[in-house]
């Protein structure tokens, strides 16, 4: 079927030359290879920002930088692995994958897809400027709320509009993921025979076209009550700065689901797959997904428990919160039952789904206790809460896009990757994560605050364990980076189904494939 | 802190990990929430504890199916791999049993969380106002405010000095407390949003200017209790912690007279004309208080965000008045705070004389309170 679907000899079957193939590429592996590299270079530069906090939190004292530049580095930290790193990663994905899982030729609308993705150099290069301008970068953490937010310096338009212009990519690349998916299906795949990644993505698809233009108003707003003399925010002029923080995390909350979503569809490939099984509760797996979905819109004031809610709120706030404890369970309990009776063998994508369904859990119920409301008056704003959030994105969305990379990089590259290296760097990984981010846990229950650039002495044994495991794992992602660049130059040729047990319309397809794939539709059955 | 004390510490973290629960070794080395002294701190800490175990419970029952499958249905061993793939039963097992462990949490959390809710009948109230980077409290029908400042001396924090035992958890004027008593804490803000946090009176609040929130504490026991500033609110958030002295009914009490005494007599000094030499001295630590977070001890300041008061137009060549409206005003939009309510007209006088007069500023002029009273 594949080799039908590909012997075509029109004139753009090969890629053009050069640079300008980059640049014009409508074609969806293209601007998902752009994606990907893209993710991976501000995967780097937000690490090394992660570095230079961790290195400050080595020891008590200020040594190496002052805490205005901390608070820029916590910052910039927050906004380039959220936007840069984890979002295109799963947006690259997509653009390889979905395609080729449904039994399409490409996206359904691939000059916006050029676009989407080459807006993202440009915001960036917006927000990485402002490192070098007077009074240096946003400083007021990712949220920024006001009226903090608006002591930024000459910064501030440079921010806002960045975040306009990932918006807007964001916007874009959902609106094609989502046009891709319903219409772009091979006969035969009805919605609920297509692979959970698919599934997974549609979802997040419609999260991301809700949540970003209300965070695009929100900053709207800022710009306007910084410069045009306008009071939304401003308690002095009739404003509320608490409204900023309710806008903020309408979208904040589903935007955490839009960093997890896609992850939860990697892990359901890739777990049959190694354990030579069908996915346990497929049904299941998408209504979980969905209610995760539509629960992630009711939660959001579970981040503002202590600005001062009336006791109505709250309690309704805690509820929510809890009840998404039961879809994310179900996803869980799901992939142990597809492990359950099967023949699991363990390459290195397997290891790294078998630890993010660990460590995410364990994400999970940090986050099932910070739900408690009278418990969360102490966890909130520590470093408890930090753990908990890098525990659901670093062992858990980083950890799925590595499987994902390392599930998919034979497919793409036609070189199966080094399984001996691709090991070596899952437990460097998995090791020092853990040595990263579990002694925050303590740090936070003890009563250490987040974003302080120093500390009182009785946190100073767990900071240093922290920082030793930061500079583990850190540094053990160059391991990542040549892998990925060792298989891109060679390795053994891989088959078409490249795993044993991997099934999916993407795995009859040649590796690597061909540059247009599927233009014949294959048949479902 | 000493590599022996540090690896004294180290050693008895790796052993006390192996002793669950003694409580006692756990609250040294910082491992677990404190139970604090107030029934909210320790509400919280059971209703911690209990969704901690309940956590570790369903944790050990998964990891270990996972773990278990891991081992015997590896594919090694020569299974077979089974094609199940659906349960209707199953499934609405591990719906509804969660549904039921939620509901059991809910129980206990909502109990605690209408008592701490409830700031009803309070003995005495507390305004806790946030500015950046220093508290300031209102003892309201007492009559008595203060400022309460960071007093970890700066050579601690850049380690040219040994760092002592309550480094940045210690201030110059700590808030004072009677046990026993409930007391009503107002929370806002001047600024930018902080918010106050002792953990062991249970629970942290946010100051939000424009805002006013109510929480309450029954402390219990007396003892210094220390925390700090929670909400991100610029540069200095690391260095604004709160001290809570709670004494006995009579030792406050003492203490609330000392306060009353004191503020006469500083009421008084307004009325005076001070010298050079007097506004130059009060000035030098007023400026070390107020404005050497930012404009640094030296008046050198930090970039354009934070400018340089030496040799500054400002501070120098231009009229006085310009200067004192700026110090009482702020500069919106700036990170320049208004201290019309922060300091009073002696402080203000001889701060502004100070910046006008040292680092080689050398204007000779000098600003009386008086001066400051009729242009506020």
């Amino acid at each position: 079927m594949s080799t039908d679907a590909i012997a075509h000899d029109d004139h753009h079957d090969e890629p053009a030359k050069g640079l300008m193939r980059w640049v014009t590429t409508t074609n969806h592996k293209d601007i998902g290879t752009l994606y990907l590299l893209f993710s991976l270079l501000m995967f780097f530069v937000g690490g090394a920002m992660a570095l230079v906090i961790r290195a400050e939190l080595f020891q008590p004292g200020l040594q190496l930088v002052d805490p205005h530049f901390f608070n820029q580095m916590t910052t910039m930290h927050a906004l380039v692995m959220i936007f840069g790193a984890v979002m295109p990663a799963f947006v690259g994905l997509a653009n390889w994958l979905i395609p080729m899982m449904i039994g399409a030729p490409d996206m359904a609308l691939p000059r916006l897809n050029n676009w989407s993705f080459w807006i993202m150099p440009f915001a960036f290069t917006l927000l990485l400027s402002t490192l070098f301008m007077d009074g240096g970068a946003p400083a007021s953490g990712w949220t920024i709320y006001p009226p903090l937010s608006l002591q930024t310096g000459d910064a501030f338009p440079f921010l806002i509009f960045a975040i306009h212009f990932m918006g807007v990519s964001s916007v874009m690349g959902s609106i094609n993921i989502i046009a891709t998916i319903l219409n772009m299906r091979a006969p035969g795949m009805s919605l609920m025979k297509m692979p959970l990644f698919v599934w997974t993505w549609l979802i997040t698809a419609y999260l991301l076209i809700a949540v970003m233009p209300v965070l695009a108003g929100a900053v709207t707003m800022l710009l306007t009550d910084k410069f045009f003399a306008t009071s939304f925010f401003n308690a002095a002029g009739g404003g509320d700065p608490v409204m900023f923080q309710h806008i903020f995390w309408f979208f904040g909350h589903p935007e955490v689901y839009i960093l997890i979503l896609p992850a939860f569809g990697i892990i359901s490939q890739i777990i049959p797959t190694f354990s030579r099984k069908p996915l346990f509760g497929y049904a299941s797996m998408v209504y979980a997904t969905a209610s995760i979905a539509f629960l992630s819109f009711i939660v959001w004031a579970h981040h503002m428990f202590t600005v001062g809610m009336p006791l109505a709120g709250a309690l309704f706030f805690m509820y929510a919160t809890s009840l998404i404890a039961v879809p994310t369970g179900v996803k869980v309990f799901n992939w142990v039952a597809t492990m359950w009776k099967g023949a699991i063998t363990f390459e290195t994508p397997m290891l790294f789904a078998l630890a993010f369904v660990v460590l995410f859990t364990v994400g999970g119920f940090s986050g099932l206790m910070l739900a408690m409301a009278p418990a969360d008056f102490q966890y909130h704003d520590t470093y408890f809460v930090v753990a908990h959030f890098h525990y659901v994105l670093v062992p858990g969305a980083v950890f799925a896009i590595m499987a994902a990379v390392y599930y998919w990089l034979p497919k793409w590259t036609g070189h199966m990757i080094d399984e001996s290296l691709g090991r070596k760097h899952f437990w460097l990984s998995v090791i020092g994560v853990n040595i990263l981010f579990f002694p925050q846990h303590f740090l936070g229950l003890a009563g250490m605050p987040r974003r302080i650039p120093d500390y009182a002495l009785q946190f100073a044994e767990f900071n240093a364990l922290s920082s030793i495991g930061a500079f583990i794992f850190g540094l053990s992602q160059l391991m990542f980076l040549w892998i990925v660049i060792k298989t891109i130059r060679g390795g053994q040729q891989a088959t078409d189904q490249v795993w044993e047990g991997a099934q999916g319309l993407e795995w009859t397809l040649p590796s690597p494939p061909p540059y247009h794939t599927f233009e014949t539709a294959p048949e479902i059955k | 802190m000493s590599f022996k004390q540090f690896s004294r510490r180290f050693g008895a973290l790796a052993g006390g990990g192996l002793l669950m629960n003694s409580s006692s070794a756990w609250a040294e080395l910082g491992l677990n929430m404190t139970r604090g002294v107030t029934s909210i701190s320790r509400a919280a800490y059971d209703l911690h504890m209990l969704i901690f175990w309940i956590c570790v419970l369903i944790g050990l029952v998964v990891f270990g199916v996972m773990f278990y499958s891991m081992y015997h249905h590896r594919k090694s061993k020569g299974v077979v791999p089974a094609q199940f793939h659906e349960s209707t039963t199953v499934e609405i097992v591990w719906t509804v049993v969660p549904m039921l462990i939620l509901i059991g949490m809910a129980v206990p959390a909502t109990r605690a969380l209408i008592a701490m809710e409830d700031t009803s009948n309070a003995d005495m109230t507390i305004t806790v106002t946030g500015y950046q980077w220093k508290w300031k409290y209102d003892y309201l029908d007492e009559g008595v405010s203060f400022f309460s400042t960071s007093s970890t001396p700066r050579a601690q924090i850049v380690n040219d000095q040994e760092k002592g035992e309550n480094y940045l958890l210690e201030v110059d004027n700590p808030v004072v407390v009677p046990v026993g008593k409930k007391i009503r804490f107002l929370t806002t803000a001047a600024d930018v949003i902080h918010a106050w946090w002792v953990p062991d009176l249970g629970w942290k609040r946010d100051a939000i200017p424009g805002f006013i929130n109510e929480s309450w504490a029954t402390i219990e026991e007396p003892g210094i209790y220390r925390g700090q500033c929670a909400e991100l609110c610029g540069k200095d958030h690391g260095f604004m912690p709160v001290v809570v002295v709670a004494k006995t009914e009579e030792d406050y009490q003492a203490w609330l007279s000392e306060q009353k005494a004191s503020a006469g007599a500083a009421a008084a000094s307004a009325d005076r004309e001070w010298t050079l030499e007097e506004l130059m001295s009060k000035g030098e630590s007023v400026y070390g208080t107020a404005c050497a977070a930012c404009h640094l001890p030296t008046g050198e300041g930090m970039g354009d965000m934070f400018p340089a008061l030496k040799g500054s137009p400002v501070t120098t060549a231009g009229p006085v008045e310009e200067h004192i409206a700026t110090v009482l005003k702020g500069r919106t939009g700036t990170a320049m705070a208004a201290f019309a309510t922060q300091l009073d007209d002696v402080d203000l006088a001889a701060v502004v004389t100070y910046t006008r007069n040292a680092w080689g500023n050398d204007t000779g002029q000098l600003v009386q309170p008086s001066q400051i009273e009729s242009l506020r």
